[in-house]
């Protein structure tokens, strides 16, 4: 049975290479489709109602166990990287040194119920903290991919200063103190778990790893040990990264138990089995635990509910500032629907954010009040707008909080509204031609308008505006431009703009 | 044709008996330095067959394009749309200067716009990167501060100095070559409004008088070899970007001249016939002439048009 373990390994990388490949590709080179290996994740699985996908992964799960864990959560692989590449650095003896220990549970049921209790009151703030999938697409996207970015900037500026121009500079994405703090505890905390306990967080922190847990007692096949052959030398103990083989009492802990059979192949005497679970008498697993910790979890779970409404109350209500184009309603990616829809589906992944061309998708910090912190928002800066003729952000959400859009129809999608401060207008203060706004509006719904001698000077239709941001990146008046995007809480189709009149005379003279 | 070749013989014979060639050849090449249209407008053919033309009569590219020159063409590429939309300079006629260049010797041709939409899509989009590679030549991002460098504009009025592509400051030969458009603000979009695509900061210009900024930026002592107006298809309103295909009007037309003021007079005049425009309104245009650019005066040139 030896071969199960290297068929867990090869099936971990062909999920986990390309999700990683995929999240650093800054140049566009990977095909968009690769997304759907996403849809594969068990939260995004849920959110976007896939049920078929659903589906494929509960089979799975009740056939094999928590095989999601040790195969497909890019987060899970990634720790069991961590936890192989730590026993470089650690001496001899403590090399592959598990102990059987006993299951945080208190712990584990509590944040399980804090995030379901969560999604019943409409707040995505738990599955955008800890769903595994997402939490790996933050470390990937806020962490590895800078890094990635630097050293490709610092080669093509080398390459560059020699005329050779093969290599090209990347923008950073826009640094978000917030959800890189954020991003950065998950990983000091994943990273540290990992290294000295394997897979105690999928065992304690992550949801869906509880979840699985409480499905893992009734798969079909299980790790077991066969008590004829065995003799209790703790080899599979030490090699369990779970940390659920008691070889002493020759049990398996099923619901800690990720299916990563290393443990088959460590035993010498091939007492390690994987095999069907119901052939001989079953024995119930042991779920009391939970069940006596109901009340106390409750106690914990509303307790944090509160404090957490609570002070997302207070951070809705944070003072406006100067100037209103500071505290706008935030805009968010087309296909969104509405804020209660994109709040409540989207967990803030961030594959949206690493596949905008324009990077003006960013994570929000307090925009959308604290139960979205993470979740994209567009950010203009100077030539950071929404391109026109891309839907790319909605065409890879695995999650469905952005509704794919045929891109006709999202030429059309109103993310937000332009708004304009003619008294700040460089046409108006100045005197001067100016039509930057205008310049840059792909639906004519900034237009301009005749001033006086001569000038022209920008006009809105409300109507015609898509809200892409073009105007308000290229807008020359600064700190605040002239000219800003509204967000809006609902995404409705804006106006299509009127074709010109067709010019139908045939010019056979040079004019000059 | 025969006014020229008249005149071509003459010069030769005339040059012969001077300066005693060693070859004939060498003598004709000698007198194409010399003469030569101030401007040679082309209508009623292909892009690529009219600027063969165009610079057949100009004096043939080995006049601009010694063996081993750095060359770099800029097109306008300054949007993400399609070349049926004529935001973009039409990829079929910078593809066949790129390949012009190339056989004239030149080292490598580079071809770069400081792009409004999205760099990379816009040079795909454009069909511009895949003629350009097509003929030989490369593309080169303009989408970072890093590919610019501070120059002073000595004659300039608002703009006293800006930063330029560095390829366009280190090569020996460039080619400018803007599409005729309807622009919303600067009112229309030629050879000297081209120029804000080798810039990098370009909100300076709207916030200190775009017209003087444009013209200012015409007095950038590397001048191009040629403005190369494409106006096979012309924007003729919402310009610059376009909305759909009835903004475009095909004129199937090619104006060229080594002088922005010549060049974008000529092209105002040919794109009022489409949109009457009053040329006192493109205000760079007096502007740059002004500051000694160039001229507005067609009539004192030497223009040669050519119907094919």
């Amino acid at each position: 049975m030896r071969y199960l373990k290297k068929i867990r390994v090869a099936l971990a990388l062909l999920f986990f290479l390309p999700i990683i490949l995929f999240f650093i590709d800054f140049t566009g080179k990977l095909p968009l489709q690769l997304h759907e290996l996403l849809k594969f994740q068990w939260i995004p699985a849920l959110l976007s109602l896939n049920l078929v996908l659903i589906g494929i992964l509960l089979i799975l799960s009740l056939l094999f166990g928590r095989i999601y864990c040790s195969t497909i959560c890019p987060l899970g692989v990634f720790q069991d990287v961590i936890s192989w590449k730590s026993r470089f650095f650690k001496k001899k003896k403590k090399k592959n040194r598990f102990k059987y220990t006993k299951p945080q549970n208190i712990l584990r049921y509590s944040l399980l119920a804090l995030t379901v209790l969560f999604v019943i009151f409409g707040s995505s703030f738990f599955f955008i903290l800890l769903d595994p999938y997402s939490t790996f697409g933050r470390f990937v996207s806020q962490l590895f991919r800078p890094l990635v970015i630097w050293g490709n900037n610092g080669l093509s500026a080398l390459l560059s200063g020699m005329g050779n121009y093969s290599l090209y500079k990347v923008e950073q994405v826009a640094f978000v103190p917030v959800a890189f703090g954020i991003t950065s505890f998950f990983f000091v905390l994943g990273g540290v778990m990992s290294w000295f306990r394997g897979r105690l967080y999928c065992n304690t922190i992550c949801p869906v790893g509880t979840t699985l847990g409480l499905l893992a007692p009734f798969s079909l096949f299980r790790i077991s040990i066969k008590e004829s052959s065995c003799t209790r030398c703790g080899a599979c103990e030490r090699t369990c990264k779970s940390q659920c083989i008691d070889s002493d009492a020759m049990k398996v802990d099923d619901s800690r138990c990720v299916s990563c059979f290393n443990c088959l192949t460590a035993c010498k005497k091939a007492s390690m089995k994987y095999e069907f679970r119901y052939k001989k008498t079953v024995e119930v697993p042991t779920k009391t635990v939970a069940a006596n910790n109901s009340r106390r979890t409750f106690l914990l779970t509303s307790g944090a509910v509160l404090t957490s409404l609570a002070y997302a109350g207070v951070n809705k209500s944070l003072p406006g500032k100067k100037d209103s184009i500071l505290s706008r309603k935030p805009i968010m990616p087309p296909g969104a629907k509405n804020i209660e829809h994109f709040n409540a589906n989207c967990t803030g992944c961030q594959l949206c954010v690493t596949k905008c061309p324009m990077q003006v998708l960013k994570p929000a910090s307090l925009q959308y009040g604290i139960s979205g912190i993470m979740q994209p928002h567009l950010a203009f800066s100077t030539h950071v707008f929404c391109t026109y003729d891309c839907n790319i952000c909605c065409s890879v959400c695995p999650t469905s909080a952005l509704q794919p859009l045929p891109m006709e129809e999202k030429k059309l999608a109103q993310i937000g509204i332009a708004k304009l401060r003619l008294d700040m207008c460089e046409v108006i203060t100045h005197e001067t031609d100016c039509g930057a706004c205008s310049e840059h509006c792909p639906s004519q719904a900034v237009h301009m308008i005749p001033y006086k001698n001569g000038l022209t000077k920008p006009n809105v239709t409300p109507e015609l505006c898509i809200g892409c941001g073009g105007c308000e990146s290229i807008c020359p008046v600064r700190p605040y431009q002239a000219i800003y995007v509204e967000g809006v809480t609902a995404q409705i189709k804006a106006k299509k703009p009127e074709e010109a009149e067709k010019f139908d005379k045939v010019i056979d003279d040079f004019g000059f | 044709m025969k006014r020229r070749d008249f005149f071509k013989s003459a010069a030769v014979v005339g040059l012969a008996t001077v300066l005693k060639p060693t070859t004939l050849d060498a003598a004709t090449s000698n007198l194409a330095v010399q003469s030569g249209p101030d401007m040679v407008a082309v209508m009623g053919g292909e892009p690529a067959a009219m600027l063969t033309r165009a610079i057949k009569e100009m004096g043939g590219i080995g006049k601009f394009v010694k063996k081993g020159d750095k060359v770099v063409v800029k097109p306008n590429i300054g949007w993400d749309r399609k070349p049926e939309l004529a935001a973009n300079t039409n990829p079929e006629l910078v593809g066949a200067l790129v390949k012009m260049c190339k056989s004239a010797g030149a080292s490598e041709v580079l071809v770069f716009d400081h792009t409004c939409h999205d760099w990379k899509k816009s040079y795909t989009n454009s069909g511009i990167e895949k003629a350009v590679t097509d003929a030989g030549g490369k593309m080169v991002p303009g989408n970072d501060e890093s590919y610019y460098r501070e120059i002073d504009l000595p004659q300039g009025v608002n703009l006293k100095n800006t930063k330029i592509h560095k390829s366009l400051l280190e090569c020996d030969v460039w080619f400018n070559v803007p599409v005729l458009k309807h622009h919303g603000g600067a009112k229309n979009s030629i050879s000297m409004k081209n120029l804000m695509g080798i810039v990098w900061e370009r909100g300076f210009f709207h916030k200190n008088d775009l017209h003087q900024c444009i013209a200012d930026a015409a007095t950038f002592h590397k001048k191009p070899a040629l403005n190369i107006v494409d106006a096979y298809r012309i924007m003729k309103s919402n310009g610059p970007q376009g909305k759909s295909e009835a903004d475009v009007v095909t004129l199937k037309s090619l104006i060229i001249s080594p002088d922005y003021v010549a060049a974008d007079t000529a092209a105002m005049k040919m794109f009022s016939q489409v949109q009457p425009t009053n040329i006192k309104d493109v205000r760079y245009i007096e502007m740059a002439e002004k500051l000694k650019v160039g001229t507005q005066n067609l009539e004192k040139l030497n223009v040669k048009r050519i119907k094919m």
